[in-house]
Protein backbone atom coordinates (compact mmCIF):
# COMPACT_ATOMS: atom_id res chain seq x y z
CA UNK A 1 0.00 0.00 0.00
CA UNK A 2 2.71 2.17 0.89
CA UNK A 3 5.23 2.33 -1.84
CA UNK A 4 8.83 3.53 -0.56
CA UNK A 5 9.28 7.30 -0.05
CA UNK A 6 11.17 8.85 -3.18
CA UNK A 7 14.24 10.03 -2.12
CA UNK A 8 14.14 13.74 -2.55
CA UNK A 9 16.23 15.71 -5.68
CA UNK A 10 19.38 17.12 -4.38
CA UNK A 11 17.79 20.84 -5.50
CA UNK A 12 16.75 22.89 -3.29
CA UNK A 13 13.11 22.43 -2.65
CA UNK A 14 11.11 25.72 -1.00
CA UNK A 15 9.27 24.68 2.14
CA UNK A 16 5.98 24.42 1.71
CA UNK A 17 4.62 25.88 4.25
CA UNK A 18 6.32 28.43 7.29
CA UNK A 19 5.60 31.53 9.36
CA UNK A 20 2.36 31.83 7.09
CA UNK A 21 0.65 28.96 7.78
CA UNK A 22 1.07 28.87 11.88
CA UNK A 23 -2.26 27.87 13.55
CA UNK A 24 -1.64 28.65 17.04
CA UNK A 25 1.46 30.44 18.70
CA UNK A 26 2.54 30.43 22.00
CA UNK A 27 1.69 33.51 24.03
CA UNK A 28 1.06 35.56 21.18
CA UNK A 29 -2.59 36.19 19.57
CA UNK A 30 -2.36 35.42 15.71
CA UNK A 31 -4.76 35.22 13.13
CA UNK A 32 -4.36 32.13 11.24
CA UNK A 33 -4.76 31.75 7.73
CA UNK A 34 -7.62 31.44 5.73
CA UNK A 35 -7.19 28.13 4.57
CA UNK A 36 -5.71 25.16 6.30
CA UNK A 37 -3.05 22.94 4.61
CA UNK A 38 -4.54 19.57 4.44
CA UNK A 39 -3.57 18.17 8.18
CA UNK A 40 -1.04 15.37 7.96
CA UNK A 41 -0.39 12.36 10.66
CA UNK A 42 1.44 9.48 11.22
CA UNK A 43 0.19 6.39 11.92
CA UNK A 44 2.10 3.69 14.65
CA UNK A 45 0.50 0.60 13.76
CA UNK A 46 1.63 -1.44 17.10
CA UNK A 47 0.64 -4.49 15.61
CA UNK A 48 2.73 -4.58 13.11
CA UNK A 49 5.93 -3.46 15.42
CA UNK A 50 8.71 -5.77 15.44
CA UNK A 51 10.72 -3.49 18.40
CA UNK A 52 13.89 -3.05 15.75
CA UNK A 53 14.11 0.57 17.31
CA UNK A 54 15.38 1.28 13.89
CA UNK A 55 13.20 4.71 14.17
CA UNK A 56 14.81 5.39 17.29
CA UNK A 57 17.97 5.03 15.22
CA UNK A 58 16.95 7.67 12.88
CA UNK A 59 15.52 9.94 14.86
CA UNK A 60 18.95 10.59 16.15
CA UNK A 61 20.63 10.20 13.21
CA UNK A 62 18.11 13.19 11.23
CA UNK A 63 18.36 15.20 13.84
CA UNK A 64 22.21 14.81 14.87
CA UNK A 65 20.83 13.53 18.23
CA UNK A 66 23.62 11.71 20.34
CA UNK A 67 21.82 9.70 23.29
CA UNK A 68 24.36 8.53 26.75
CA UNK A 69 25.47 4.89 26.64
CA UNK A 70 23.13 3.50 29.52
CA UNK A 71 22.82 0.42 31.66
CA UNK A 72 20.88 -2.70 31.05
CA UNK A 73 18.44 -3.35 33.93
CA UNK A 74 17.37 -6.17 32.02
CA UNK A 75 14.34 -4.43 30.13
CA UNK A 76 14.60 -3.51 26.42
CA UNK A 77 13.34 -0.40 26.63
CA UNK A 78 16.47 1.81 26.09
CA UNK A 79 17.15 4.99 27.10
CA UNK A 80 14.46 3.91 30.13
CA UNK A 81 12.80 7.27 29.05
CA UNK A 82 12.54 9.77 26.61
CA UNK A 83 15.25 12.30 26.91
CA UNK A 84 16.17 15.81 25.57
CA UNK A 85 17.91 13.70 22.69
CA UNK A 86 15.64 10.61 22.89
CA UNK A 87 12.52 12.22 20.88
CA UNK A 88 10.79 9.08 20.53
CA UNK A 89 11.32 5.69 22.44
CA UNK A 90 10.39 1.90 22.26
CA UNK A 91 8.40 1.09 25.29
CA UNK A 92 8.07 -2.42 25.48
CA UNK A 93 5.73 -4.28 27.78
CA UNK A 94 4.97 -7.76 28.54
CA UNK A 95 1.18 -8.57 28.90
CA UNK A 96 -0.62 -11.30 30.12
CA UNK A 97 -3.64 -11.36 28.26
CA UNK A 98 -5.99 -13.30 31.19
CA UNK A 99 -8.96 -13.91 27.92
CA UNK A 100 -6.68 -16.31 25.66
CA UNK A 101 -3.96 -16.95 28.41
CA UNK A 102 -1.58 -14.93 25.80
CA UNK A 103 1.29 -13.53 26.46
CA UNK A 104 1.53 -10.76 24.39
CA UNK A 105 4.71 -8.28 23.54
CA UNK A 106 3.42 -5.25 23.67
CA UNK A 107 5.89 -2.32 21.59
CA UNK A 108 4.65 1.37 21.98
CA UNK A 109 6.82 4.18 20.00
CA UNK A 110 6.31 6.95 22.47
CA UNK A 111 6.67 10.55 21.78
CA UNK A 112 4.90 13.70 20.88
CA UNK A 113 1.39 12.95 20.22
CA UNK A 114 1.32 16.50 17.85
CA UNK A 115 -2.05 16.91 19.78
CA UNK A 116 -4.88 19.52 17.63
CA UNK A 117 -5.57 21.09 21.09
CA UNK A 118 -1.69 20.98 22.44
CA UNK A 119 -1.20 21.64 26.35
CA UNK A 120 2.39 22.63 26.13
CA UNK A 121 1.49 25.18 23.78
CA UNK A 122 -1.39 26.77 25.84
CA UNK A 123 0.90 26.44 28.86
CA UNK A 124 3.89 28.30 27.37
CA UNK A 125 4.92 31.60 28.65
CA UNK A 126 7.19 32.44 25.74
CA UNK A 127 5.77 34.09 22.85
CA UNK A 128 6.41 32.11 19.96
CA UNK A 129 8.81 29.20 22.15
CA UNK A 130 5.75 26.36 20.37
CA UNK A 131 4.41 27.26 17.33
CA UNK A 132 1.39 25.09 16.04
CA UNK A 133 1.22 24.96 11.75
CA UNK A 134 -1.99 24.14 9.75
CA UNK A 135 -1.48 20.49 9.13
CA UNK A 136 -1.19 19.77 12.59
CA UNK A 137 2.46 20.01 13.66
CA UNK A 138 3.06 21.42 17.15
CA UNK A 139 7.54 22.58 16.76
CA UNK A 140 9.17 23.63 19.64
CA UNK A 141 10.95 26.58 18.51
CA UNK A 142 14.76 26.50 20.52
CA UNK A 143 15.47 30.48 20.05
CA UNK A 144 12.58 31.25 21.89
CA UNK A 145 12.67 28.91 24.61
CA UNK A 146 13.71 29.95 28.14
CA UNK A 147 13.43 26.84 29.56
CA UNK A 148 10.71 26.90 32.72
CA UNK A 149 9.37 23.40 32.24
CA UNK A 150 5.79 24.78 31.77
CA UNK A 151 5.14 22.39 28.49
CA UNK A 152 6.27 19.67 30.74
CA UNK A 153 3.31 20.69 33.03
CA UNK A 154 0.95 21.51 29.98
CA UNK A 155 1.13 18.42 28.35
CA UNK A 156 -1.52 15.13 28.99
CA UNK A 157 1.26 12.70 27.69
CA UNK A 158 4.11 13.67 29.40
CA UNK A 159 6.61 14.34 26.35
CA UNK A 160 8.56 17.31 26.83
CA UNK A 161 11.96 17.29 28.56
CA UNK A 162 14.09 20.14 29.41
CA UNK A 163 18.20 19.65 28.75
CA UNK A 164 20.40 19.74 31.23
CA UNK A 165 23.03 21.44 29.16
CA UNK A 166 21.25 24.46 27.40
CA UNK A 167 18.09 24.36 29.33
CA UNK A 168 15.66 23.95 26.41
CA UNK A 169 12.10 21.69 26.02
CA UNK A 170 12.92 19.20 23.24
CA UNK A 171 10.29 17.21 21.57
CA UNK A 172 9.59 15.22 18.48
CA UNK A 173 9.02 18.12 15.72
CA UNK A 174 7.67 14.99 13.22
CA UNK A 175 10.57 16.13 11.22
CA UNK A 176 9.01 19.33 10.18
CA UNK A 177 11.65 20.62 8.09
CA UNK A 178 11.47 17.22 6.27
CA UNK A 179 7.82 17.47 6.10
CA UNK A 180 7.81 21.21 4.73
CA UNK A 181 9.66 19.71 1.46
CA UNK A 182 7.36 16.79 0.82
CA UNK A 183 9.22 14.25 2.67
CA UNK A 184 8.11 11.83 5.48
CA UNK A 185 9.62 11.74 9.47
CA UNK A 186 12.23 10.49 9.27
CA UNK A 187 11.50 7.37 11.77
CA UNK A 188 8.78 6.46 9.14
CA UNK A 189 11.11 5.70 6.09
CA UNK A 190 13.45 3.66 8.91
CA UNK A 191 10.72 1.54 9.64
CA UNK A 192 11.08 -2.05 8.01
CA UNK A 193 7.76 -3.33 8.25
CA UNK A 194 6.08 -0.13 7.63
CA UNK A 195 4.35 0.06 11.36
CA UNK A 196 4.99 3.87 10.97
CA UNK A 197 3.26 5.27 7.66
CA UNK A 198 2.94 9.04 7.08
CA UNK A 199 0.19 11.04 5.32
CA UNK A 200 -2.71 13.00 5.60
CA UNK A 201 -4.34 12.47 9.02
CA UNK A 202 -7.67 11.58 6.38
CA UNK A 203 -5.51 8.80 4.48
CA UNK A 204 -4.08 7.80 7.77
CA UNK A 205 -7.75 7.16 9.50
CA UNK A 206 -8.66 5.20 5.93
CA UNK A 207 -5.78 3.06 6.17
CA UNK A 208 -6.16 2.72 9.79
CA UNK A 209 -9.77 0.95 9.53
CA UNK A 210 -8.45 -1.25 6.74
CA UNK A 211 -5.69 -2.15 9.70
CA UNK A 212 -8.56 -2.53 12.27
CA UNK A 213 -10.86 -4.73 10.10
CA UNK A 214 -7.69 -6.86 10.00
CA UNK A 215 -7.26 -7.17 13.38
CA UNK A 216 -10.40 -8.01 14.52
CA UNK A 217 -10.66 -10.95 11.69
CA UNK A 218 -7.91 -12.36 13.63
CA UNK A 219 -9.57 -12.35 16.82
CA UNK A 220 -8.49 -8.73 18.32
CA UNK A 221 -12.24 -7.41 19.12
CA UNK A 222 -11.50 -4.42 20.65
CA UNK A 223 -9.06 -3.31 17.93
CA UNK A 224 -9.45 0.02 16.69
CA UNK A 225 -7.41 4.02 16.00
CA UNK A 226 -6.38 6.00 19.04
CA UNK A 227 -6.89 9.32 18.24
CA UNK A 228 -8.17 10.67 21.29
CA UNK A 229 -10.57 13.36 21.16
CA UNK A 230 -10.21 15.40 24.52
CA UNK A 231 -7.57 16.50 23.11
CA UNK A 232 -8.63 17.48 19.50
CA UNK A 233 -7.64 14.35 18.13
CA UNK A 234 -3.38 14.03 17.34
CA UNK A 235 -1.69 14.03 14.38
CA UNK A 236 0.22 10.92 15.62
CA UNK A 237 -2.28 8.00 15.97
CA UNK A 238 -1.99 4.51 16.87
CA UNK A 239 -3.50 1.50 16.01
CA UNK A 240 -4.22 -0.67 18.82
CA UNK A 241 -4.97 -4.46 19.45
CA UNK A 242 -6.47 -3.10 22.65
CA UNK A 243 -7.96 -0.14 21.78
CA UNK A 244 -10.19 -0.39 24.78
CA UNK A 245 -7.62 0.00 27.27
CA UNK A 246 -4.74 2.36 25.95
CA UNK A 247 -2.91 2.20 29.20
CA UNK A 248 -1.84 -1.40 29.52
CA UNK A 249 0.90 0.34 26.36
CA UNK A 250 3.06 1.04 28.99
CA UNK A 251 0.83 3.62 30.42
CA UNK A 252 -0.69 5.62 27.27
CA UNK A 253 -3.11 7.87 28.43
CA UNK A 254 -6.62 6.64 28.82
CA UNK A 255 -8.92 9.75 27.33
CA UNK A 256 -6.33 12.01 27.83
CA UNK A 257 -6.92 16.08 27.95
CA UNK A 258 -5.03 18.86 29.26
CA UNK A 259 -5.12 18.96 33.59
CA UNK A 260 -8.46 21.04 34.44
CA UNK A 261 -5.05 22.25 36.77
CA UNK A 262 -3.77 23.63 34.12
CA UNK A 263 -6.71 24.80 32.24
CA UNK A 264 -7.48 27.15 35.68
CA UNK A 265 -4.11 28.03 35.58
CA UNK A 266 -4.21 30.00 31.95
CA UNK A 267 -7.35 30.71 31.59
CA UNK A 268 -9.60 32.03 34.37
CA UNK A 269 -6.24 32.69 36.96
CA UNK A 270 -4.53 34.67 34.32
CA UNK A 271 -7.89 36.65 33.90
CA UNK A 272 -8.76 36.90 37.26
CA UNK A 273 -5.19 37.66 38.36
CA UNK A 274 -4.51 41.16 36.05
CA UNK A 275 -8.23 42.27 37.00
CA UNK A 276 -7.50 41.76 40.54
CA UNK A 277 -4.52 43.74 40.82
CA UNK A 278 -6.00 46.77 38.34
CA UNK A 279 -9.10 46.73 40.80
CA UNK A 280 -6.49 47.35 43.81
CA UNK A 281 -4.64 49.99 42.00
CA UNK A 282 -7.54 51.77 41.01
CA UNK A 283 -8.75 51.50 44.21
CA UNK A 284 -5.88 53.51 45.81
CA UNK A 285 -5.61 56.18 42.94
CA UNK A 286 -9.28 56.80 43.43
CA UNK A 287 -9.49 56.60 47.24
CA UNK A 288 -6.68 59.08 47.07
CA UNK A 289 -8.15 61.55 44.62
CA UNK A 290 -11.37 61.46 46.97
CA UNK A 291 -10.02 61.34 50.08
CA UNK A 292 -6.59 63.26 49.83
CA UNK A 293 -3.61 62.43 52.11
CA UNK A 294 -4.04 61.68 55.34
CA UNK A 295 -1.66 64.94 56.79
CA UNK A 296 -0.30 65.53 60.44
CA UNK A 297 -1.92 68.62 61.19
CA UNK A 298 -0.13 71.64 63.08
CA UNK A 299 -2.57 70.39 65.89
CA UNK A 300 -1.35 66.90 66.38
CA UNK A 301 2.76 67.49 66.71
CA UNK A 302 1.33 70.75 69.23
CA UNK A 303 -0.37 67.99 71.24
CA UNK A 304 3.17 65.78 70.69
CA UNK A 305 5.00 68.24 71.89
CA UNK A 306 3.06 69.20 74.88
CA UNK A 307 3.17 65.44 75.45
CA UNK A 308 6.97 65.31 75.36
CA UNK A 309 7.35 68.32 77.37
CA UNK A 310 5.38 66.10 79.63
CA UNK A 311 2.24 68.04 80.10
CA UNK A 312 -0.61 66.55 80.76
CA UNK A 313 -3.52 66.48 77.83
CA UNK B 1 -5.41 48.12 79.49
CA UNK B 2 -3.13 46.77 78.28
CA UNK B 3 0.25 45.14 79.82
CA UNK B 4 2.75 44.37 77.53
CA UNK B 5 4.91 46.76 75.77
CA UNK B 6 4.32 48.44 72.47
CA UNK B 7 7.53 49.55 72.36
CA UNK B 8 10.50 47.80 70.24
CA UNK B 9 14.40 48.66 71.02
CA UNK B 10 15.56 51.79 69.95
CA UNK B 11 12.60 53.34 69.43
CA UNK B 12 12.80 56.48 71.28
CA UNK B 13 11.41 60.14 71.81
CA UNK B 14 13.54 63.51 70.86
CA UNK B 15 11.84 66.99 72.24
CA UNK B 16 12.67 69.46 69.52
CA UNK B 17 10.28 71.11 66.72
CA UNK B 18 8.64 69.17 65.73
CA UNK B 19 9.26 66.46 68.05
CA UNK B 20 10.85 63.62 66.43
CA UNK B 21 10.29 59.87 67.92
CA UNK B 22 13.14 57.15 66.01
CA UNK B 23 10.92 54.41 64.68
CA UNK B 24 13.36 52.20 62.75
CA UNK B 25 17.19 51.17 63.96
CA UNK B 26 19.22 51.23 60.69
CA UNK B 27 19.70 47.42 60.68
CA UNK B 28 15.68 47.05 60.28
CA UNK B 29 15.81 49.49 57.24
CA UNK B 30 18.32 47.91 55.94
CA UNK B 31 16.40 44.68 56.16
CA UNK B 32 13.10 45.97 54.95
CA UNK B 33 15.07 47.46 51.74
CA UNK B 34 15.89 44.00 50.86
CA UNK B 35 13.08 42.82 51.53
CA UNK B 36 11.17 45.10 49.33
CA UNK B 37 13.47 45.32 46.52
CA UNK B 38 13.20 41.35 46.12
CA UNK B 39 9.58 41.24 46.44
CA UNK B 40 9.15 44.01 43.31
CA UNK B 41 11.93 42.49 41.28
CA UNK B 42 10.31 38.86 42.29
CA UNK B 43 6.82 40.31 41.03
CA UNK B 44 8.20 41.91 37.91
CA UNK B 45 9.75 38.76 37.32
CA UNK B 46 6.96 36.66 37.82
CA UNK B 47 4.65 38.57 36.20
CA UNK B 48 6.45 38.71 33.18
CA UNK B 49 6.16 34.68 32.52
CA UNK B 50 2.36 35.27 34.06
CA UNK B 51 0.91 37.04 30.83
CA UNK B 52 2.39 37.17 27.63
CA UNK B 53 0.90 41.47 27.66
CA UNK B 54 3.30 41.55 30.67
CA UNK B 55 6.54 38.95 28.47
CA UNK B 56 8.22 42.56 27.70
CA UNK B 57 9.08 42.79 31.18
CA UNK B 58 11.31 39.99 30.55
CA UNK B 59 13.70 42.87 29.05
CA UNK B 60 14.50 44.39 32.46
CA UNK B 61 16.45 41.15 33.39
CA UNK B 62 18.35 40.70 29.74
CA UNK B 63 15.80 38.51 28.45
CA UNK B 64 13.41 35.68 29.05
CA UNK B 65 15.69 33.21 29.97
CA UNK B 66 17.45 35.16 32.39
CA UNK B 67 14.14 36.32 34.32
CA UNK B 68 13.38 32.36 34.05
CA UNK B 69 16.83 31.74 35.86
CA UNK B 70 17.02 34.57 38.69
CA UNK B 71 13.71 34.56 39.40
CA UNK B 72 13.78 31.69 41.85
CA UNK B 73 17.21 32.95 43.48
CA UNK B 74 15.72 36.49 43.97
CA UNK B 75 12.99 34.29 45.78
CA UNK B 76 15.76 32.55 48.15
CA UNK B 77 16.65 36.07 48.93
CA UNK B 78 12.84 37.19 50.02
CA UNK B 79 12.74 34.14 52.03
CA UNK B 80 15.77 34.81 54.21
CA UNK B 81 15.43 38.53 54.25
CA UNK B 82 11.64 38.34 55.22
CA UNK B 83 12.72 35.72 57.75
CA UNK B 84 14.79 38.54 59.32
CA UNK B 85 11.77 41.18 59.52
CA UNK B 86 9.56 38.74 60.95
CA UNK B 87 11.97 38.18 63.90
CA UNK B 88 12.00 42.07 64.71
CA UNK B 89 8.56 42.39 64.15
CA UNK B 90 6.26 39.69 64.72
CA UNK B 91 5.93 40.39 68.80
CA UNK B 92 4.43 44.20 68.26
CA UNK B 93 2.08 42.08 65.36
CA UNK B 94 0.23 40.16 67.80
CA UNK B 95 -3.81 40.62 67.61
CA UNK B 96 -5.52 42.36 70.31
CA UNK B 97 -8.92 43.10 71.14
CA UNK B 98 -8.65 47.07 70.53
CA UNK B 99 -7.33 45.52 66.61
CA UNK B 100 -11.28 44.22 66.26
CA UNK B 101 -12.11 47.54 66.80
CA UNK B 102 -10.33 49.56 64.76
CA UNK B 103 -11.09 47.36 61.97
CA UNK B 104 -14.66 47.55 62.62
CA UNK B 105 -14.34 51.26 62.32
CA UNK B 106 -12.43 51.15 58.47
CA UNK B 107 -15.07 53.76 57.63
CA UNK B 108 -13.71 56.11 59.84
CA UNK B 109 -9.94 55.06 58.83
CA UNK B 110 -10.52 55.99 54.83
CA UNK B 111 -12.54 58.79 55.63
CA UNK B 112 -9.77 60.24 57.63
CA UNK B 113 -11.81 60.43 60.88
CA UNK B 114 -9.05 59.45 63.31
CA UNK B 115 -9.93 60.80 66.39
CA UNK B 116 -12.96 57.91 66.32
CA UNK B 117 -10.67 55.20 66.27
CA UNK B 118 -9.06 53.65 69.43
CA UNK B 119 -5.35 54.57 69.67
CA UNK B 120 -2.87 52.53 68.23
CA UNK B 121 0.80 50.55 69.37
CA UNK B 122 3.13 50.19 66.90
CA UNK B 123 0.92 48.93 64.22
CA UNK B 124 -2.65 49.21 63.71
CA UNK B 125 -4.84 46.34 62.45
CA UNK B 126 -4.28 47.39 59.26
CA UNK B 127 -0.56 47.09 59.45
CA UNK B 128 -0.61 43.80 60.87
CA UNK B 129 -3.30 42.03 58.58
CA UNK B 130 -0.28 43.01 56.07
CA UNK B 131 2.17 41.48 58.30
CA UNK B 132 0.66 38.34 58.91
CA UNK B 133 -0.90 37.38 55.28
CA UNK B 134 2.63 38.48 53.92
CA UNK B 135 4.30 36.13 56.49
CA UNK B 136 1.76 33.71 55.17
CA UNK B 137 2.04 34.40 51.33
CA UNK B 138 5.60 33.98 51.22
CA UNK B 139 5.84 30.65 52.80
CA UNK B 140 3.40 29.12 50.62
CA UNK B 141 5.30 31.28 47.20
CA UNK B 142 8.70 29.56 48.48
CA UNK B 143 7.48 26.13 49.18
CA UNK B 144 5.24 26.05 45.72
CA UNK B 145 8.12 27.75 44.09
CA UNK B 146 10.37 25.21 44.87
CA UNK B 147 8.20 22.61 43.33
CA UNK B 148 8.42 24.02 39.60
CA UNK B 149 11.77 25.26 40.16
CA UNK B 150 12.85 23.02 36.81
CA UNK B 151 16.19 23.47 37.07
CA UNK B 152 17.14 21.94 39.92
CA UNK B 153 14.04 20.19 42.03
CA UNK B 154 11.94 18.89 39.07
CA UNK B 155 12.73 15.36 39.46
CA UNK B 156 12.04 15.75 42.94
CA UNK B 157 8.14 16.12 42.22
CA UNK B 158 5.22 14.55 40.08
CA UNK B 159 4.22 16.88 37.12
CA UNK B 160 0.75 16.30 38.54
CA UNK B 161 2.62 17.86 41.78
CA UNK B 162 3.76 20.52 40.05
CA UNK B 163 0.86 21.82 38.29
CA UNK B 164 -1.00 21.97 41.45
CA UNK B 165 2.35 23.93 42.41
CA UNK B 166 2.38 26.86 39.96
CA UNK B 167 -1.56 26.81 40.19
CA UNK B 168 -1.12 27.27 43.95
CA UNK B 169 2.21 29.75 43.44
CA UNK B 170 0.60 31.97 40.17
CA UNK B 171 -2.90 32.56 42.44
CA UNK B 172 -0.86 33.28 45.54
CA UNK B 173 1.52 35.77 43.63
CA UNK B 174 -1.34 37.69 42.39
CA UNK B 175 -2.49 38.37 46.30
CA UNK B 176 0.71 39.37 47.39
CA UNK B 177 0.68 41.87 44.82
CA UNK B 178 -2.37 42.86 45.68
CA UNK B 179 -1.06 42.84 49.59
CA UNK B 180 1.55 45.04 48.44
CA UNK B 181 -0.72 47.70 46.62
CA UNK B 182 -2.39 48.41 49.85
CA UNK B 183 1.04 48.39 51.58
CA UNK B 184 2.62 50.85 49.66
CA UNK B 185 -0.22 52.84 48.80
CA UNK B 186 -1.05 53.11 53.09
CA UNK B 187 2.73 54.30 53.09
CA UNK B 188 1.78 57.16 50.40
CA UNK B 189 -1.45 58.02 51.90
CA UNK B 190 -0.76 58.52 55.17
CA UNK B 191 1.89 61.20 54.68
CA UNK B 192 4.90 61.09 57.29
CA UNK B 193 5.00 57.24 56.78
CA UNK B 194 8.03 56.87 54.65
CA UNK B 195 10.39 58.77 56.70
CA UNK B 196 10.11 55.79 58.86
CA UNK B 197 11.80 53.40 56.25
CA UNK B 198 14.05 55.89 55.18
CA UNK B 199 15.76 57.94 57.78
CA UNK B 200 13.81 55.91 60.03
CA UNK B 201 12.30 58.69 62.02
CA UNK B 202 8.81 60.17 62.04
CA UNK B 203 7.71 63.63 63.66
CA UNK B 204 5.55 63.40 66.79
CA UNK B 205 2.55 64.88 65.20
CA UNK B 206 2.92 61.54 63.08
CA UNK B 207 3.19 59.26 66.49
CA UNK B 208 -0.24 61.16 68.40
CA UNK B 209 -2.07 61.05 64.83
CA UNK B 210 -1.59 57.47 64.25
CA UNK B 211 0.40 55.72 66.92
CA UNK B 212 -0.48 57.63 70.25
CA UNK B 213 -0.21 54.57 72.35
CA UNK B 214 3.06 53.69 71.37
CA UNK B 215 4.00 57.80 71.57
CA UNK B 216 2.33 57.63 74.97
CA UNK B 217 4.59 54.78 76.27
CA UNK B 218 7.38 56.25 74.99
CA UNK B 219 6.99 59.27 76.62
CA UNK B 220 6.12 57.64 80.09
CA UNK B 221 9.19 55.07 79.75
CA UNK B 222 11.11 57.91 80.18
CA UNK B 223 9.66 59.80 83.35
CA UNK B 224 9.79 56.28 84.42
CA UNK B 225 13.56 56.69 83.87
CA UNK B 226 13.99 53.24 81.39
CA UNK B 227 16.89 53.55 78.91
CA UNK B 228 14.54 54.26 75.84
CA UNK B 229 12.66 57.48 76.09
CA UNK B 230 12.79 61.13 76.03
CA UNK B 231 16.04 62.75 74.91
CA UNK B 232 16.80 66.24 73.81
CA UNK B 233 16.87 67.25 70.93
CA UNK B 234 20.54 67.09 69.51
C1 LIG C 1 9.86 32.91 47.74
C2 LIG C 1 10.44 32.17 46.89
C3 LIG C 1 10.02 31.99 45.44
C4 LIG C 1 10.45 30.98 44.64
C5 LIG C 1 11.43 29.86 45.03
C6 LIG C 1 9.81 31.14 43.36
C7 LIG C 1 9.98 30.29 42.27
C8 LIG C 1 9.32 30.41 41.06
C9 LIG C 1 9.55 29.57 39.92
C10 LIG C 1 10.57 28.43 39.87
C11 LIG C 1 8.73 29.99 38.93
C12 LIG C 1 8.64 29.42 37.52
C13 LIG C 1 9.41 30.31 36.60
C14 LIG C 1 10.91 30.23 36.86
O1 LIG C 1 11.47 29.13 36.83
O2 LIG C 1 11.48 31.30 37.09
C15 LIG C 1 7.95 31.08 39.43
C16 LIG C 1 6.97 31.76 38.73
C17 LIG C 1 6.29 32.87 39.22
N1 LIG C 1 6.51 33.51 40.42
FE1 LIG C 1 7.74 32.87 41.88
N2 LIG C 1 9.01 32.25 43.38
C18 LIG C 1 9.12 32.81 44.64
C19 LIG C 1 8.49 33.98 45.08
C20 LIG C 1 7.62 34.75 44.33
C21 LIG C 1 7.02 36.02 44.76
C22 LIG C 1 7.26 36.68 46.09
C23 LIG C 1 6.22 36.44 43.74
C24 LIG C 1 5.34 37.67 43.60
C25 LIG C 1 5.34 38.70 44.31
C26 LIG C 1 6.30 35.44 42.70
C27 LIG C 1 5.60 35.52 41.52
C28 LIG C 1 5.64 34.59 40.51
C29 LIG C 1 4.81 34.62 39.35
C30 LIG C 1 3.70 35.66 39.05
C31 LIG C 1 5.21 33.55 38.55
C32 LIG C 1 4.62 33.17 37.19
C33 LIG C 1 3.50 32.19 37.41
C34 LIG C 1 2.86 31.89 36.10
O3 LIG C 1 3.57 31.72 35.11
O4 LIG C 1 1.64 31.84 36.06
N3 LIG C 1 7.17 34.44 43.07
N4 LIG C 1 8.33 31.33 40.74
S1 LIG D 1 1.96 15.36 23.11
FE1 LIG D 1 2.59 16.89 24.61
S2 LIG D 1 4.34 17.91 23.66
FE2 LIG D 1 3.23 16.81 22.00
S3 LIG D 1 1.79 18.36 21.18
FE3 LIG D 1 0.66 17.19 22.75
S4 LIG D 1 0.96 18.48 24.57
FE4 LIG D 1 2.53 19.14 23.13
Amino acid sequence: MFPPIQNPTTEAVPPKFGEADLLRRSASTITPPAERQTEVAKLIDVSKCIGCKACQSACLEWNELVEEVGINTGVYDNPHDLTPNTWTLMRFTEFENTETGNLEWLIRKDGCMHCEDPGCLKACPAPGAIVQYTNGIVDFVHENCIGCGYCVKGCPFNIPRISKVDHKAYKCSLCVDRVAVGQGPACAKACPTQAIVFGTKEEMKQYAATRIEDLKSRGYANAGLYDPPGVGGTHVMYVLHHNDRPEIYAGLANNPRISPMVEAWKGLTKYAGLTAIGAFAAFGFLHHLVSGANRVSSADEEAAKRLAEGERT
Amino acid sequence: MTTHSEVAKGDSVHRGNPVTVDRYSAAARVNHWITAISLVLLALSGLALFHPSLYFLTGLFGGGALARIIHPFIGVVLLLSFLGLFFRFWKLNLWERTDNVWLGRLKDVLTKNDEKLPEVGKYNAGQKMVFWSMSLIIVILAASGVVIWQQFFSEYFTVDQQRVAVLIHAIVAIVAICVWIVHVYAAIWVRGTIGAMTRGRVTGGWAWRHHRRWLRELVSDKSKGKPKGVTPAE
